[in-house]
Formats: structure tokens, sequence, C-alpha cells
């Protein structure tokens, strides 16, 4: 009997050891933070009021729910900028997204129609900046884009302006950012779809009578749809949420959420406001983390059914 | 017969050019001797010889080391086990909510990540310091590396391991001596992935990092605020030189390896 459920328990182990630690580790943490956003700021260390440290009893756990304030949330809602600052990440986001799609398709599509023999070279020529690091990269663009930068040396140069531009410290710098960071993720998902498509399909459409261009938007831009979707929720979700990016590239007028999630935090020392700011971010994001993951199951089981 | 179109070609020259020239002339100019970065006055090695005598990028770069090794190990051990059973077990008790903690991660933001981890910290009184970065690196590469293998898994033939299991091998001696062997280049690119991420970390690592861990991409971050510096130029070329060249020997031992295998 003993032994028995001993083995059981090391058969299960590959799912209860990962099971645990996420448990733990990621998944106990959001609701700290649910409890922290309903804490009580005060100045020390740590910024907050303890609250559910020691429950004793029922009677003690319902004079503590008492004590939880919606303080935070009165904040968020009555400050404007917090409103600002979500819409303007959202917008900043997608249209991040949306760009990132116009300059990543074509890429991904040129490179599914290279020859097969440079195609794993592209592959690698595409995965390669995104294992370099992300800050030196929108670092590089802070040199790109300041006053004395190389764009505006060369702008001046070619005598295409007189005054060097203002372009650091910008909402331009920051979609910039952004689309460059994220490029990676936009163009494998839809490389990954594009590649598998069967040929033979388009030679049909053309030998139907459809023209290249109506063959490419009626076959192969369709079979690409689910390369696309996850491209884009690979781009907007973090780029919605994005800190390191308006931090370095934008300037104070950049409103956007996660940067105003940092700076309650580092700053002004507000912890509970900036645990609200994360509940809120997750209650925004959680649907298209959803649909994501969604998407994500069902790509897996159809592999699985196939292979 | 050319074999580009022409607007693939023109495609594929932009999307490079947009991808490569950043980095590229970050690595050109850190070559500048110039103070002010961007006027051109000399080829010098000066800068990294600045960046090498700087003892707080050489302790930062340890802390990081350390930090990376050790998390994108346990990291990919976790991810495997996670993706056997996401790939195997079918149907299980809380499937649902795990695939979810599995696949959230990749695109949690990371200032999500980060304050949750912060406030857990700080919560349950764990003071912030290596610990905290290795189990908080360990958490977010995780995703990373569970994604990587179950891809390898899910087109492993089961009926190997089946076969072994036949032959009288326990599970584990299955696993072990039949799926690993052959999902090895999966399990060895999501170390390298855990690696890479782990030690390109700035987000989460500026929440969860303490007094005397700070790690190399804090170090730059901070700097970076202030400015672009000479110094910091010669240590991105740098990196991004090591990163390359791992990234190609990586590349080519696995070409190498396809080869010999067929």
């Amino acid at each position: 009997m003993m032994i028995r459920a001993v083995k059981g328990l090391t058969r299960r182990l590959p799912i209860i050891i990962p099971f645990f630690w996420l448990f733990v580790f990621f998944l106990t943490p959001f609701f700290i933070v649910l409890q922290i956003s309903f804490a009580e700021f005060e100045y020390g260390q740590p910024p907050y009021v303890p609250n559910f440290r020691k429950v004793e009893g029922l009677s003690d756990f319902f004079t503590q729910l008492q004590m939880m304030t919606l303080y935070s949330y009165e904040i968020l809602l009555s400050d404007n900028l917090y409103w600002k600052a979500f819409l303007s990440s959202l917008r900043i986001a997608a249209v991040a997204t949306f760009f990132a799609l116009l300059i990543g398709y074509p890429l991904a599509y040129a490179m599914s129609r290279a020859p097969r023999s440079w195609q794993p070279i592209l592959l690698m020529a595409v995965i390669l900046p995104f294992w370099t690091s992300y800050l030196i990269r929108i670092y590089a663009w802070k040199a790109i884009l300041q006053k004395n930068g190389f764009l505006n040396n060369v702008l001046m140069e070619l005598s295409v302006i007189t005054e060097p531009l203002t372009l650091l410290s910008t909402p331009f710098a920051v979609y910039l950012g952004i689309i460059y960071t994220y490029l990676p993720f936009m163009v494998l998902p839809v490389y990954s779809s594009l590649e598998k498509i069967d040929p033979s399909y388009n030679e049909a459409a053309r030998d139907l009578g459809a023209s290249g261009l109506t063959a490419f938007w009626r076959v192969t831009v369709p079979l690409s749809l689910p390369g696309v979707i996850a491209g884009c929720f690979l781009v907007f979700i973090p780029a919605m949420g994005e800190w390191v990016i308006p931090d370095l590239l934008g300037g104070s007028g950049t409103l956007m959420i996660g940067k105003q999630l940092a700076t309650e935090l580092f700053n002004n020392n507000d912890w509970p406001v900036a645990a609200a700011v994360a509940v809120c971010m997750i209650m925004v994001l959680i649907v298209p983390i959803v649909i994501f993951q969604r998407a994500q199951e069902s790509d897996q089981r159809r592999r699985q059914e196939e292979g | 017969m050319s074999r580009f179109s022409p607007f693939n070609a023109v495609a594929l020259t932009f999307g490079f050019a947009f991808l490569y020239l950043p980095i590229m002339l970050l690595v050109v100019y850190s070559f500048n001797e110039n103070d002010l970065v961007t006027v051109w006055t000399g080829f010098s090695f000066k800068w990294y010889g600045e960046m090498f005598a700087n003892r707080g990028f050489r302790d930062a770069a340890w802390v990081t080391i350390r930090v990376a090794l050790i998390s994108s190990t346990v990291a990919t051990v976790l991810g495997m086990m996670a993706a056997v059973t996401l790939v195997r077990a079918k149907v299980f008790f809380g499937r649902t909510l795990f695939t979810g903690m599995v696949y959230t991660p990749l695109v949690m933001p990371e200032v999500i990540t980060g304050i949750s981890l912060l406030l857990f910290f700080v919560n349950f009184d764990i003071n912030r310091g290596m610990e905290t970065l290795i189990i908080a690196h360990i958490t977010f590469t995780m995703a990373f590396a569970t994604v990587v293998i179950s891809s390898r898994l899910i087109d492993f033939d089961m009926s190997l391991e089946e076969a072994a299991r036949d032959l009288g091998c326990s599970r584990f001696e299955a696993f072990m001596r039949v799926t690993l062997p052959n999902i090895a280049p999966a399990v060895a690119a999501a170390w390298f992935l855990s690696l890479a991420l782990s030690l390109d970390d700035v987000v989460v690592s500026q929440f969860v990092n303490g007094p005397g861990s700070t790690t190399l991409p804090i170090k730059v971050l901070s700097s970076v605020r202030l400015g672009v510096s000479p110094e910091i130029n010669a240590l991105s070329a740098t990196l991004i030189g090591l990163v390359t060249s791992a990234v190609i020997i990586a590349t080519i031992i696995q070409k190498t390896r396809a080869v010999r295998e067929s």
C-alpha cells in the first residue's frame, strides 16, 4: 500500500515539481499583489501596512477584511494620469504592432520564398538580434536619435535639414524602439506559417485563372493568418507593459502604464498604488493572454494529430 | 534568371538593414577614440581598456554569469518536466491551470512578473539578493525552455520509449536512455535560450535584486539613463561579439551533427 503510494508519487514528480514551482513563484505572487493593492500606504519599510499577515480565526479574518482599503483604486480612478497612461499604452502597442506586421510580413514572405539553401541562414539572421542584449539594442537607437546623433549628422551632411531635429524623447522614438525590439517576434511565427504552405495551392489558384496578387490575397494570406495572429499577440502584449523603452527613448510626455508602475514603485515608493496599477494591467491583458493561449494549445493539438 | 524576385530582394534588404544597421553602428563607433560618441576622430582600443579596467563592470559580470548558469540549468530541468507533462498527460486535474501557468510568462509584461515577485519576497520577509534573482530568472525562463522542448517532444515517436519499457526498462530509465538522447538538441537549445534570457534580463532583475547582487544589465541601464558613453559602446560591442560567435558556433555544431546523422 505504502510502496504503491510512493511509486505513484514518484511517477507524478514531473508534474508535481514544475506545478509546485509555478504555483509558488508565479501564481501566488499575483495574489500577494492583489492583497497589497488593498493595503494602506505608510512611510516605512515596506511602505505599506501589512494585511493578512497573521490571521487568527474566522472573526479575525473578517476584521482584517474590513481593514482593507480601496484607497489605491480611488487614486487610479480620480487621477487622470493613470487613465491617460493606460490609453496611451494601448495606442502605442497597437500602432507598433501594426507597423511590426507591415515590416515583418514582407520580410517573412521573402524569407519563405528564398531558395531552400538560404533559408536557415536567413532564419538565423532574424533570430540573432533577439539573442543580443535587449538593452543594447535600445541603447543603439539612443546614439542614433540624439541631437548630435548619427541620423541628424547624416541628414545635415546631405543638407536635408539645416538644424538638428529633436528625435529622442519623442513618441516617434518609442514607436521605433518597440518595433525594432519586437520585430523578430513578428517575423518568426509569420515565417513558420508561410513556410508550411504547400506551393501547389498557389499554383492551383494561378491555373484557375487568379492573378499573382489575387492568389496571394486569397490563398497565401488566409493560410498565414495563424502566424500573423500569434505574432501580433507576441508583440502587442509585452509592448503594452514596456518600461525600459519609454524610459530610455521617450520623454516625460510619453505616458505608458508600465513606466508609471515603475515610477510609483521606485520613485514615489507608493507600493499599494503600484500594486493596483499591476492588478489593472493584468485585468486588461487577461483577455488577449487567454486568446493567445487557446490558439497556442489548439495549434499544439493539431500538430500532435498530424504528427 | 535571378534567384529573388525584385519585391523579395527589396523586402529582405530593407528588413535586414533595419535589424542590423543600428547594431553595426554601435560596434563601429566603439572603436572611436573621441570622447564624443558620434564624432569619428580615429581608430582606438582605448574604451575597451577602460571597460576591462572597470571593477564595477567586472563584479556585475560575475554576478550575472553565476545567476545565469544556475537559473538556466534549473529552468531547463523544470521545463523538461513540464514539457513531458504537457505533451503526454492528456487529462489530469488542473491541466488548464498548469498550461496557463506555463505559457503565461511568455507574454506577461516583465514589469508585472517583476512587481509580483518583489512583493512576494517582501511579504514573506525574504531578503533580496542572488537567491531571489535566481528564483525569478528560473520562473520566467522556464516557460521558454518548456516551449522549445515540447515542440521537439511532439515529433518524438512514443513507441520507441514503449519498446524500451517492454524490454524491461523502468519509466525513468526508458526516458533517460531513449527519449532524452532523442530530444537532446532541443534540451541544449532550451538551456542556451534560458541562459541568454537570464544574461540579458534587466526588468525583472531590477525589481528583485538586492544590495551586492547588481547584474551587468542593471549596471548598464543605470549608466545608459545618463546618456550615451563610449565605455558602454565598448561593452555592448564585446557582448554582441560574444553572443554572435556563440550562436554561430552552436549553429555549426548543429549542422555538422545533422550531416553526420544523415
